[in-house]
């Protein structure tokens, strides 16, 4: 073996080191199987721990939330008032909607009871007796194969009245959504979990003082939930030796677009862009030359160009240095063969779709973004008009109740950026074969 | 707002009367169950695909009325939440919802002659319902499944790593009444590089 060879296989991920054993279902993805993989083997012990222990634990083990916002789980949990005498809950976000990302899904149709587990280990911690998980209405199956392993739980005496045996009742329950990007946002979940219209709520107040229905709450995302059990199992200085500071773990990565091999992969968190792409995915379609640009955390995230690709970390920190974010990690990959103007316009159309039409701003921003991504697409829109454009997303941006507002600005922003004089080029063209 | 293009939002009567059948029954109160007891708003999303699935697949006047009477809401909650979330059927479809994802992952790995196999396999356009009632064709946004695309969605089953000739596949089986293979149409388990 080379040296080069070897220096890589020492920085794969470590087998051992993967929570998800059975993220590409290869093996039973129910208890049987679970068991086998080390699920609920001393949970009961943990739920022994005092509370705030397990609190302390999780936050000194600096897993940051998986969903996108990247904030620290631990602290998150920490905010939840304590001994209040109110029903508090736990509610799953398990809405995996934004393009480029399908990691959930495969964490909750293939290895179920690492969230299962997690569930009730983070219930316990924030002292909910109940948890929602709250699932996008597209993922049939996903929704039946959790629905198995939650009864499978409740027979075995892992869910229900004195859980595990730890003398904690916790109940467990899935709630179906229906086709709404909208509803990923905490508090539109809440409303959605409500029996209502999934629109955002104004914070404050926040939802660990008033959440669903009006009693304190913990949103989370599938991902952040399901690495607990293990993080409680292996130590918090375990799960901190992988990635780095700050940027602690490992990271299920759904890498999408045009690589010869797309895949869903958990690696180390602040792994290389080029090494996630070359390694997994058996690089770009076309060669590393023929990469356009890479929008490194689902659709929201604004786009690298190559020469940054070429250099990024996939950790939060390193991505928010160059000006955009690990968001959720869905790798959407553009190559030179496809026009990165009509990627963009294909988002903003999605957002336009999506808005929940509750403020202005979006509601109107989000269509007038969109008809004007689809004149650039044509090259029908002068500098003056580009600048109008990215004008018009800056005042989108921050105006609106939830991030949806943003999560819309952000991409075109991220493509005027970064392809502003190929735009320009391409109104040039056209008006130039029009006269 | 986020409705199917082309769906409209406007609710038709199916002209018969909407009640639930035994097993919709038995499920309602099981669902109900679920929330805390002066929660039974919570209860009409679920309540909503079981009418759905009980009336082929679509909503109709009556199915509102219906569930507004069960859960004790007032009907303009029920329509509200019917219109918001695009997985409710506003009007009848056929046996077999074909949604194709459009969003760009699946556009960068060609969705776009997935859309031409499908118009043209189905006799269909977008937003168009087949003359046999086999087919309603509508493109959507993300599914979910990026990893695999390009990919679409009939009823409840995922179809994955599609190609014009595995898509034309699919169809022909349901057109001849012969099972599908759901998931990865490429031989993936299902997102592992392979």
């Amino acid at each position: 073996m080379d040296h080069k060879r070897e220096e890589e296989v020492q920085r794969m991920l470590n087998i051992k080191d993967k929570i998800f054993q059975n993220l590409h279902g290869f093996d039973e993805p129910f208890l049987e199987g679970a068991l086998k993989r080390g699920s609920w083997s001393n949970t009961k012990e943990i739920l022994s721990k005092n509370q705030n222990d397990v609190i302390e634990m999780v936050k000194s083990s600096q897993l940051r939330g998986r969903g996108g916002a990247g904030f620290s789980t631990g602290l998150k949990w920490s905010f939840m008032p304590k001994n209040t005498g109110k029903q508090h809950y736990l509610v799953v976000n398990a809405d995996e909607s934004e393009p480029g990302t399908c990691k959930d899904r495969e964490i909750i149709r293939n290895d179920p009871h690492t969230l299962i587990e997690g569930c009730l280990i983070a219930s316990y911690a924030i002292q909910a007796t109940k948890c929602y998980i709250y699932i996008r209405g597209e993922y049939y199956f996903e929704y039946i194969q959790l629905e198995k392993a939650i009864a499978e739980a409740y027979d075995n005496g892992l869910l229900g009245k004195n859980a595990c045996g730890s003398n904690f009742d916790f109940d467990l329950y899935v709630h179906r959504g229906a086709g709404a990007y909208i509803c990923g946002e905490e508090t539109a979940l809440l409303e959605s979990l409500e029996g209502k219209k999934g629109q955002p709520r104004l914070k404050p107040p926040f939802p660990a003082g008033v959440g669903l229905y009006g009693m304190p709450t913990t949103i989370n995302n599938v991902e952040s939930i399901a690495v607990v059990p293990t993080i409680l199992r292996r130590g918090s200085d375990w799960f901190k030796k992988i990635g780095t500071e700050n940027n602690t773990g490992t990271k299920v990565f759904c890498i999408s677009g045009n690589v010869n091999k797309p895949c869903t992969i958990e690696e180390e968190m602040g792994i290389p862009l080029q090494e996630l792409i070359e390694k997994h995915c058996e690089g770009v379609e076309g060669g590393w030359d023929n990469l356009k640009a890479i929008i490194p955390g689902g659709s929201s995230t604004p786009m690298l160009p190559k020469t940054v690709c070429e250099t990024v970390k996939m950790n939060f920190d390193d991505l928010k240095a160059y000006g955009s974010g690990l968001g959720t990690a869905g790798v959407i990959v553009v190559n030179k063969n496809n026009d990165i103007s009509e990627v963009i316009e294909r988002f903003a159309h999605f957002y336009k779709h999506e808005s929940c039409g509750q403020c202005t701003p979006c509601r109107e921003g989000t269509g007038w973004m969109f008809r004007m991504m689809q004149k650039l697409v044509r090259g029908e829109i002068s500098p003056e008009q580009i600048e109008l454009l990215e004008n018009v997303t800056k005042q989108v941006e921050g105006h609106t109740i939830c991030a949806l507002g943003d999560a819309a600005a952000w991409p075109i922003q991220g493509l005027i950026k970064n392809f502003k004089s190929e735009l320009i080029e391409k109104y040039n063209k056209r008006n130039l074969k029009a006269s | 707002m986020s409705n199917h293009p082309g769906l409209s939002n406007t609710f038709s009567s199916s002209g018969e009367k909407f009640e639930w059948s035994k097993e919709s029954l038995k499920s309602i109160k099981m669902i109900i169950s679920r929330y805390p007891k002066d929660r039974h708003q919570s209860a009409v999303m679920p309540l909503l695909y079981l009418a759905q699935e009980q009336n082929n697949n679509w909503i109709s006047i009556e199915c509102i009325e219906k569930i507004a009477e069960t859960l004790n809401m007032p009907k303009i909650r029920v329509t509200e939440v019917a219109s918001f979330y695009s997985m409710y059927n506003t009007r009848p479809v056929g046996k077999n919802l074909v949604q194709i994802c459009r969003t760009s992952p699946c556009w960068l790995r060609g969705s776009n002659k997935i859309t031409n196999t499908i118009c043209k396999e189905t006799k269909c356009d977008i937003n168009e319902t087949s003359e046999d009632n086999l087919f309603t064709v509508v493109e959507v946004e993300c599914l979910g499944a990026c990893s695999n695309g390009p990919m679409i969605q009939i009823n409840n089953d995922f179809y994955e790593d599609l190609d014009e000739e595995s898509t034309k596949t699919i169809l022909d089986n349901i057109k001849n009444n012969r099972p599908n293979k759901i998931g990865s149409q490429k031989g993936r388990r299902s997102s592992e590089n392979a």
